[in-house]
């Protein structure tokens, strides 16, 4: 059965770190179509988490069509994961190590490649409104 | 599931302008507050604040001086043991008798209680490893938390009242006392569960609802969500006066250059601060709730107790979706 973690000094709220761990198990693979997760009573028995919390996670896992509730039996993956990357996502993957190399021959730090990417999102956010 | 007043049935718990007076100071004055049924709210304050004088009206140990208080419809003016069959407590120092046995205690849970459960109460005690036999003074801080909620929980009130339960647990204890609310809370969609605690870092997990007490008021009160969706941290130029900021100022901290502000907001107003050099970020659980403690008590203004009523449906799942696994 599939369990969960929680880490309290994230920042990042509960129901989203529950989610995330269900998206990133798919593309690791250690999630597959039809697998069930652990109900709602178990999840907050074992993360000493608000029910709510779950409830509101598996909701959002639906809505993005990773999991289905089936009445009586519980929640159940729907997706299939694919291991293999996109096409599109190799590419950008591609692009993205020759930038980073870029960035260690001009000295950056990971910390600075981090800030720098913030920065550069921030602004194309802004762009957008 | 939250009922809604406009269905007609009563809120799990509600308050009406309750006030305490110890002598000439007020412990608790002009609480009005409402939590739905099913909620688990959190009760965040200093201490002083008059959080142990309102859950003490709340089980009835205290009479108010003013105001009135209702749990699923009795008031204080209901007979003492309708009212106390409605609450189960958990004390601070988790009270229990340190000579008799943990199946005593639960003897004397049936002998006081109509409703008491002695399977669940056993069942409890086996999961958890701790032996029906053994003396309260025998057990471990952690296990006479756990035996006191198992009191509390054997009860089967609908409201579960938790005062500081974890102030005296080391980490380890703690958690697993929280899984046991959290599945106790689970496993029965109707239970309300009030805990007051001054671990805020670990509150966010475990609560839909908040309420922040300071200097004997409700400074804010409604669902989590909500709450935390009408605040924003404002980064803005040290030149910035209060007046220019976008709703009401929480916090304030100024720097050289710029200065951070905490403020309750709406998102028309939130649009007219789309300035250059000013930024505005979502509140974490913990900022908020930072920032109202450290509010100076004398801020507290009337119309700055908020009582979010708005969209409390949004805090606890409706019944449609309930199915999900429970």
């Amino acid at each position: 059965m599939f369990r969960f973690r929680l880490d309290g000094s994230s920042g990042v709220p509960p129901y989203l770190q529950l989610v995330h761990q269900v998206r990133q198990s798919l593309l690791l693979g250690y999630l597959k179509e039809g697998d069930r997760l652990p109900t709602v009573k178990d999840v907050a028995g074992d993360l000493a988490i608000n029910p709510n919390t779950v409830v509101k996670a598996y909701r959002q896992l639906e809505h993005e069509g990773l999991a289905g509730g089936r009445p009586g039996q519980g929640t159940f993956i729907t997706a299939t994961s694919s291991p293999d990357l996109p096409e599109a996502q190799q590419a950008l993957r591609a692009s993205l190590e020759e930038w980073l190399r870029a960035a260690e021959q001009a000295g950056l730090s990971d910390e600075e490649v981090t800030a720098l990417i913030a920065v550069a999102r921030d602004d194309l956010k802004k762009e957008r409104v | 599931m939250i009922k809604d007043d406009a269905g007609g049935s009563p809120p799990a718990l509600r308050t009406d302008r309750l006030g305490r007076r110890y002598g000439r100071v007020w412990g608790l004055r002009d609480c009005t507050l409402e939590v739905p049924t099913g909620a688990i709210a959190a009760l965040v304050g200093p201490n002083g604040a008059g959080k142990t004088t309102l859950l003490e009206m709340i089980i009835g140990l205290l009479q108010p001086t003013e105001g009135q208080v209702s749990v699923l419809g009795e008031t204080s003016h209901s007979p003492m043991t309708a009212r106390l069959a409605r609450v189960g407590y958990v004390a601070q120092d988790h009270p229990l008798y340190r000579d008799f046995s943990v199946a005593d205690m639960f003897h004397l849970g049936r002998a006081m209680n109509p409703r008491w459960d002695q399977g669940l109460a056993q069942a409890r005690m086996e999961t958890l490893g701790i032996p029906l036999k053994r003396r309260v003074k025998g057990l471990s801080g952690g296990q006479r938390a756990q035996v006191s909620l198992t009191m509390a929980l054997a009860k089967r009130a609908p409201l579960l009242v938790l005062d500081e339960p974890v102030s005296s647990l080391d980490p380890v204890a703690r958690l697993e006392f929280m899984r046991e609310v959290m599945a106790a809370a689970a496993a029965d969609s109707g239970l309300t569960v009030l805990i007051s605690s001054h671990v805020v870092s670990e509150l966010e997990r475990l609560c839909d609802w908040l309420i922040i007490l300071t200097g004997g008021q409700v400074q804010l009160a409604g669902p989590t969500d909500n709450l935390l969706a009408a605040h924003r941290l404002l980064t803005v130029p040290r030149a910035t006066s209060d007046a220019e900021l976008p709703g009401l100022i929480i916090h304030r901290t100024d720097s050289d250059r710029h200065s951070s502000a905490l403020v309750r907001t709406d998102p028309v107003r939130l649009a007219a601060t789309d300035r250059p050099g000013w930024q505005a970020d979502s509140v974490s659980f913990e900022q908020l709730v930072m920032a109202y403690l450290q509010r100076p008590s004398n801020a507290t203004a009337q119309n700055s107790a908020t009582q979010d009523d708005t969209a409390r449906a949004t805090a606890r799942p409706g019944p449609t979706t309930k199915a999900v696994s429970r």
